[in-house]
């Protein structure tokens, strides 16, 4: 038996097993798929947790729903990778041996790595995340007593999970707090690390100047080094007092793969990134936001990558050259509130640019644009994840981007 | 790519006049370029700039301000110090490598 072995049962590790179940002979394969929590959270639905607009069971369900027959999901938590010996060490001593290893555990927020974040007293008091489930629950209850005062929502580095979140909340916030009557007793400032409000130029212009309007400040260049109270410190010693704190921490890779020797400083994996085979080894992959590729940390480039793995995976085991070239495609809803949401679609060559998708003058959905139709497929999209996505099945968008209905001129 | 002519030189540079060609950079020329920017070079500065041209070659893309940081031993607060205001860049444009893309 030839055997697969997948770490994490996330977006992109549930999507693998169920692809690759369906075209991997099951007399030849074995696939295993191991994590340590059995419950699968919904990440995107996180951003509307704080305002009350998903309940929890909404956006959890049972891992093992996801996992098709054939396929042993093991519970568990990953030690280490010994890739001179292609087996792993799970923490309870367990060893699972591998022909060829998918690396799909992500990143995660680490708030310890910024001082006084996590141990100035304040964490869950005035600081908050909600790039958890029980941080974007804990900051519903203080969005709901929130009655005065500047909120400040911020991103100590990039890269991040889904890089237009912080500004959606953002504008979530703005919209929150006219409905409920109270915009004017709230002074709004976004703190970005990046040299304006996104990072690419032209979708910059359009998400900043949507903050203009919004009447929302904005801090650019801010690298935090620390934060005194209830005080936000920059490198070059700018500070940010706020009463209510909606930080992005640093987002990490896995601990094991640093400690396997696999990772980069954010324990990342060094993969190319149009086969997102590592660097370092022939039989290891890294897939959704655990490698280190030049693309957005999403659920959409974890899907359009995972299609080009797929057929190059078969090829790959047959020892014949991979053919398929992921382009870094990426595209993300942007809500904008009051029912609005934007829509941005971009690889690693092509920005976002204005125009119409998925069908070139038709849509239904608007690019860079907001529109309701953007808004009621942001909400749509979590029922495809949950039937459609996870499970493999065909979703009818194409999984390089196209330049049809783009504008590359306003 | 526009050439354009530094130190008596013609480089290849980008828009923003950072290098383009990896091996058109040396360090008469990071003296220039540091000078364009109002920055005296200095031995500190020197080893940034050494550590973002090594790490090049080796990883084929310009170091992140936590990459010099973390591998090259050089702690975030005097980055700002030796490059004010935005180091990252400063940094990558005086070693003559691109701007770093970090962030999508």
């Amino acid at each position: 038996m030839r055997r697969l072995l997948v770490l994490g049962a996330g977006t992109a590790g549930t999507m693998v097993v169920n692809k690759l179940r369906r075209r991997l002979d099951k007399e030849e394969w074995q696939i295993t798929v191991v994590d340590q929590s059995d419950r699968h959270f919904y990440q995107p639905g996180y951003l509307f947790v704080p305002f009350g607009v998903y309940s929890a069971e909404e956006i959890v369900k049972p891992r093992q729903r996801f996992i098709p027959d054939g396929v042993d999901l093991v519970r568990g938590e990953v030690d280490r990778v010994a890739p001179g010996g292609n087996e792993v060490l799970l923490a309870d001593g367990r060893r699972l041996p591998y022909d060829y290893l998918v690396i799909a555990t992500g990143v995660g927020p680490q708030p310890d790595q910024t001082p006084g974040l996590l141990d100035g007293g304040q964490w869950r008091k005035s600081i908050f995340d909600f790039y958890t489930f029980d941080g974007a629950v804990a900051l519903a209850k203080a969005m709901e007593g929130f009655d005065n005062g500047r909120l400040v929502v911020h991103i100590v580095d990039m890269p991040i999970k889904c890089p237009v979140a912080p500004l959606e909340f953002t504008f979530l916030a703005d919209a929150y707090f006219r409905q409920r009557g109270m915009r004017d007793r709230v002074e709004l400032t976004y703190v970005t690390p990046l040299p304006g409000a996104f990072t690419k130029p032209i979708a910059s212009k359009r998400l900043g100047s949507m903050l203009d309007e919004r009447k929302i400040a904005v801090e650019t260049d801010f690298l935090v080094e620390r934060v005194d109270d209830k005080t936000l410190v920059s490198y070059d010693e700018r500070e940010i007092p706020f009463d209510l704190l909606v930080t992005v921490p640093l987002n990490m890779g896995a601990e094991y793969v640093a400690r396997s020797g696999l990772g980069n400083e954010l324990n990342l994996v060094p993969v190319d990134k149009h086969t997102l085979l590592a660097k370092a080894y022939p039989n290891i992959f890294a897939l959704g936001d655990a490698s280190d590729i030049p693309a957005s940390k999403a659920g959409s480039v974890a899907h359009f990558s995972v299609e080009v793995f797929t057929e190059n995976f078969l090829r790959h085991v047959r020892d014949e050259p991979m053919t398929g070239s992921f382009d870094g495609h990426a595209n993300c809803f942007v809500e904008s509130g009051d029912g609005k949401a934007l829509l941005i679609d971009f690889n690693y060559d092509t920005e976002p640019l204005p125009g119409r998708y998925p069908l070139p003058g038709v849509g239904p959905f608007s690019l860079l644009k907001e529109s309701e139709v953007n808004h009621w497929g942001k909400l749509a999209f979590r029922w495809m994840y949950w039937n459609l996505l996870l499970p493999g099945r065909p979703i009818p968008l194409p999984a390089h981007m196209s330049m049809a209905g783009k504008h590359p001129e306003e | 790519m526009p050439v354009t002519t530094i130190a008596g030189r013609d480089v290849h540079v980008d828009e923003e006049g950072f290098l383009t060609v990896y091996d058109e950079w040396d360090e008469d020329l990071a003296k220039q370029l540091a000078a364009q920017i109002g920055i005296d070079l200095t031995d500190a500065h020197w080893k940034a700039i050494r550590f973002l041209r090594d790490d090049y070659r080796t990883k084929g893309e310009t170091a992140t301000l936590r990459r010099v940081t973390v591998v090259g031993g050089i702690p975030t607060k005097e980055l700002f110090t030796l490059f004010p205001k935005k180091p990252a860049k400063k940094m990558a444009y005086i070693a003559g490598l691109p701007k770093p893309h970090g962030c999508v």
